[in-house]
């Protein structure tokens, strides 16, 4: 088996000429605030699971942003939507109700 | 006899300065190197945070110094001390009698082209937020047309030690917004993309322009240093950078490219201070006799200083700085003459 050349690794770069954010548009339909995120990480840092699951609202934004929904939806999975990073949030996001918006619209698919 | 001053710059320093002593009852002379007044103000559109017209803002500071003698064209070679006066001699041979001397020599902005791998007069769609401006302004740009894919680049020339420029010139983040924001009006269905390190948004009302840019504009935010920049086979920028939010490489085609151009010292700044003996920083600003206290007094007796010459500052800076230059030469000839 030809286990060597460029071919074979896979490229990590993100081409936003190509990537479909077609979700985070969604989302961002249902909660505009989204759009003021300024990646402080104040919601990850309030986050009551964070210690015990990767969880990362502001990373899984900015992924669903590029396109890279299986990624995002991998840092908020173990989300208990308790709503701890709406209060802290500087911008005002409404980041739980971005997040029921997420799941809602993912068990639907 | 009514004391003269001189200043040295016709920019809104300048102009700001003459006005304030003619108030006062001196007699301000203006010499400026190019042939017109208002400096970089002149070329500009509009200003942040809210967009006021600077043709309107350099109408308001040339209007009231009507009457004031203004030498274009005209540069310092030189000048003797004659008692507390000073003999200075001007381009053309002309010598003049001034009691003080005010510096608004102001700034350059960096030129773009040092800059290679953004490819600033290498690919066409490459112009810098000076040329932006002038299409703004004009509407004459060949580079500038219905593109619809637009990014800005944020510290070109600033920040960066490649080019001994290691000074924020400050006024580019909110610049570069402020211009995101009007290429959207412009062209409502462009994606527009800024790449910056940090977003200083430090005055009032700058960040409310920065959340206009992200909740109305959806200007997108891509933190990371442009790396490169290349032309494809259609023309289009290919610009890599890295997200280091999500510590990616990141790649966009885009139609236009916009470069920060920061503010350096320029040639006449140097000029003067060899002139005079002022002391000028690592930076190549002139550096005041005191950072805090007293940023326009040049530590030389009867020469003060404003603007940019002492670093990047915004207008109401500079404008704020001319007036109390103009309050210190005024303390300064009063003491001269009560002695």
């Amino acid at each position: 088996m030809n286990r060597f050349g460029y071919g074979l690794s896979t490229s990590s770069q993100i081409d936003l000429d190509v990537s479909d954010n077609s979700f985070f548009k969604e989302i961002l339909a249902g909660e505009p605030s989204i759009s003021t995120c300024i990646s402080c990480g104040s919601c990850v840092a309030s986050c009551s699971a964070g210690a015990f699951d990767k969880i990362s609202f502001r990373s899984a934004l900015h992924l669903f942003e590029t396109g890279m929904d299986k990624e995002a939806i991998s840092l908020l999975e173990g989300c208990m939507l308790c709503g701890k990073c709406t209060l802290v949030c500087p911008r005002g996001i409404n980041t739980r109700h971005a997040l029921v918006l997420i799941k809602r619209k993912l068990n639907k698919r | 006899m009514t004391e003269r001053v001189l200043i040295i710059g016709g920019g809104p320093a300048g102009l700001e300065a003459a006005n304030q002593l003619n108030l006062l009852g001196y007699k301000p002379v203006i010499i400026e190197k190019d042939e017109t007044l208002g400096g970089h103000l002149a070329k500009w559109d509009r200003l942040f945070p809210e967009g006021e017209s600077a043709e309107a803002v350099l109408y308001k500071l040339i209007k009231p110094i009507e009457h004031t003698t203004i030498y274009l064209n005209t540069t310092v070679e030189g000048s003797d001390k004659n008692g507390d006066n000073f003999l200075v001699k001007l381009s053309g041979g002309k010598e003049e009698l001034f009691s003080a001397i005010l510096v608004c020599t102001g700034f350059s902005l960096f030129p773009a082209e040092k800059k290679e791998e953004y490819g600033y007069g290498i690919y066409n769609g490459v112009i810098t937020s000076s040329d932006l401006e002038k299409w703004f302004k004009s509407g004459k740009d060949v580079n500038v047309n219905n593109p619809a894919k637009v990014g800005f680049v944020h510290c070109v020339g600033s920040r960066d030690e490649k080019v001994c420029n290691r000074q924020c010139s400050k006024v580019c983040c909110v610049t570069a917004v402020k211009q995101a924001c009007e290429i959207k009006e412009k062209f409502p269905n462009a994606e527009v993309f800024c790449f910056y390190m940090d977003l200083r948004m430090f005055g009032r009302k700058y960040e409310d322009l920065y959340l206009k840019a992200q909740n109305k504009y959806r200007v997108r935010f891509i933190r990371g240093r442009v790396s490169e920049v290349s032309e494809d086979i259609n023309g289009k920028l290919v610009i890599k950078a890295e997200d280091t939010l999500s510590s990616k490489p990141l790649k966009v085609s885009l139609d236009l490219l916009v470069l920060m151009t920061g503010m350096v010292s320029n040639r006449s700044t140097q000029k003067i201070s060899d002139i005079f003996s002022l002391n000028l920083g690592e930076d190549g600003f002139v550096e005041p006799s005191d950072t805090i206290t007293n940023m326009y007094d040049s530590g030389k007796d009867g020469i003060f200083l404003a603007g940019a010459v002492t670093g990047p500052k915004t207008i109401p800076e500079t404008l704020s700085e001319a007036r109390a230059s103009a309050l210190a030469i005024h303390n300064y000839l009063s003491n001269k003459s009560s002695k």
